[in-house]
């Protein structure tokens, strides 16, 4: 038995884990921002870890649901309400046949993850319900949550514990400011060495073109480039490159102005510098910046990178094992 | 070659062939991700060919970063040995040049445009000293082209043309992009060819549309039932240019799901190709229409 939308909220669309495999064919991976958030909401409602859940930026949707099941919800401080009563974060939550789903005032964070015991059973493609919304894929007829859609149910795989909360030290939110880890590469020869300096020494601000494809700071002082002679076919902005791949992460700045950071829909390519790549561990952090947020980037090596990747699943396995 | 490999964080090697586009890194970019490719490598998840570049995206907890790069570099080595063919396909793409739905679009986006009183078609003739729009389409679906890497967005290709660098033909892009360009919009920025998948955002002059679906999540068009994404790195094509009439028909035909683009294999060489650019095409152009 179906869920039906009565509102949607912003930007509310249906995510996994995503679809891997095609980027080289500028079909991005997708799938939740936040991983650490939907895997975690899956968990508590009783789902395998990749299922599909709703990710909702800072307005909630509004569900009716048509049978008994259970929901959590993760990540942005989005506090749910069942028939208007206010419920736990990080929680999950019996939802009666009848009842209303909705939202209270985001209260920190930015993207919500909303799990649905059985989870939601659209179609997938290539592997994945993730809406990827450029190319009509996943999502409901490959497009975000819109008011009167039915969200089909999946069978549930193991009954959820009412009351089941992850404990709040295991919750990861950004500091303030925020602190992102880059590792320098890529083009990172193409700026000057002050500007190297600068980029990490100056506080950005989130812009407000910030969304699944990409984030863009402002704020910082303008990046001034090693002067040369334009390779051919790269385009006349010192800032241009030949037109190559875009790693996820990556950290382009056109014209040296404003920094754009690559999310889980990345566009495939273009004609950008990239000063690095925030590493794999502080990605799901992207996920959470509201506009405005001040931000630092901490130049890190390797070995770091890696180091914190391991602190990363160490955490995600001491989540699994607190709500087992 | 003296590639430049880099990592892009702890998940990517990026892999710069030459700073500047042209075939021969491009062949090196394509040689270099097949060769990665049939290595199968455990721990590699995504390999991207671009056009002088390439990406390879990996799990660090599988394969360490320095290894992979190691065994990147040795492949190089042997990639470099090879005899630099390719065994491809071509594949003839109409194209309606100046239609009214292109037109349409670059007259409201006037005012981001280097010459708000010419069309893109019209500035691009003569930036590039061609004494008529006629003559410009001649050289861009004279000559075939490579497409030199699939991406952007859902399986755009990027398209460079198989002429020496003083036959290229060079448009900047819009001085701010557009918010809007219809699907199947031929375009044109730097020295590169491309044809846009999905309607949106762009920054390459138009210079018209082709009828011929490209990508096509529900995969109902019959040559793309496999695959919703039509083009592959290394395909070669060659526009053909078609009026009103043509372009209706084709319409037509894909709207009965009976369009079939003409395609055959071929066999490119650099060598013959470096020895003979003009020779080397007309084989390629025999190869199409032999039959």
């Amino acid at each position: 038995m179906p869920i039906n939308v009565i509102s949607a909220g912003i930007a509310t669309t249906i995510q996994d884990l995503g679809r891997p495999g095609y980027y080289h064919l500028g079909i991005p991976m997708g799938g939740a921002m936040d991983r650490l958030a939907l895997r975690t909401a899956n968990l508590l409602v009783g789902n395998e870890e990749d299922a599909a859940g709703l990710e909702s930026v800072f307005v909630g949707p509004e569900l009716e649901f048509t049978e008994d099941a259970t929901v959590a919800v993760c990540g942005a401080e989005l506090p749910p309400k069942v028939d208007g009563e206010v419920r736990e974060t990080w929680t999950a939550i019996p939802i009666k046949a009848g009842q209303v789903l909705s939202f209270e005032f985001l209260k920190a964070g930015a993207r919500a993850y909303i799990a649905i015991s059985g989870g939601i059973n659209t179609p997938p493609m290539l592997g994945s319900r993730s809406t990827y919304a450029i190319g009509a894929l996943g999502g409901v007829d490959g497009r975000a949550v819109q008011p009167g859609d039915t969200l089909p149910l999946g069978k549930q795989s193991k009954p959820a514990t009412e009351g089941l909360t992850v404990p709040e030290k295991l919750r990861r939110m950004p500091s303030n400011p925020a602190e992102l880890r880059v590792l320098p590469g890529l083009y990172w020869h193409r700026i000057t060495e002050t500007a190297q300096k600068n980029f990490f020494d100056d506080t950005w601000k989130v812009a407000n073109e910030a969304d699944r494809m990409g984030y863009r700071f402002q704020g910082g002082r303008k990046l001034d480039f090693v002067e040369r002679e334009q390779p051919y076919s790269a385009g006349a902005d010192p800032s241009n490159i030949t037109d190559a791949c875009y790693p996820y992460g990556s950290v382009q700045v056109p014209s040296g102005a404003e920094p754009i950071i690559l999310h889980r829909d990345a566009v495939s390519g273009g004609g950008y510098f990239m000063l690095g790549t925030v590493i794999s561990a502080d990605m799901d952090l992207i996920g959470q910046l509201q506009p405005h947020t001040p931000t630092r980037f901490v130049k890190v090596d390797m070995e770091t990178a890696l180091t914190a990747r391991h602190d990363r699943s160490a955490a995600m396995n001491a989540i699994r094992e607190a709500i087992s | 070659m003296s590639s430049r490999y880099t990592f892009g964080g702890d998940e990517h090697i990026f892999v710069e062939v030459e700073e500047a586009m042209s075939l021969e890194a491009f062949f090196v970019s394509l040689s270099m991700t097949n060769a990665v490719r049939e290595a199968d490598i455990k721990g590699i998840t995504e390999i991207c060919p671009a056009n002088a570049s390439f990406q390879i995206k990996f799990d660090p907890e599988v394969i360490k970063p320095d290894d992979l790069m190691a065994e990147l570099k040795r492949l190089e080595e042997t990639a470099e040995k090879a005899e630099p063919v390719l065994d491809t396909r071509i594949i003839e793409i109409p194209v309606y040049y100046q239609d009214p739905w292109t037109h349409e679009t670059l007259m409201r986006f006037r005012e981001r445009h280097q010459d708000p009183n010419a069309t893109d078609i019209e500035y691009a003739a003569s930036i590039n000293g061609y004494e008529s729009v006629e003559k410009f389409i001649e050289a861009h679906s004279g000559a075939p082209w490579f497409v030199s890497m699939v991406g952007f967005v859902s399986g755009l290709p990027f398209l460079y043309q198989m002429v020496d660098r003083a036959r290229q033909i060079q448009v900047p892009k819009y001085l701010r992009p557009r918010t809007d360009t219809p699907k199947l919009t031929v375009g044109y920025g730097g020295s590169f060819s491309c044809i846009y998948s999905v309607r949106g955002a762009g920054g390459y002059q138009m210079f018209g549309i082709t009828p011929m679906p490209i990508y096509d999540p529900q995969q109902s068009v019959s040559y793309l039932k496999d695959f919703l994404v039509f083009f592959k790195p290394g395909d070669i094509v060659k526009w053909k240019p078609i009026n009103r009439e043509e372009y209706d028909a084709a319409i037509e035909e894909v709207q009965a799901n009976t369009f079939t683009p003409r395609i055959r294999n071929v066999r490119f060489s650099l060598d013959d190709y470096n020895a003979d650019i003009d020779g080397s095409n007309a084989k390629l152009m025999e190869a199409l229409y032999a039959d």
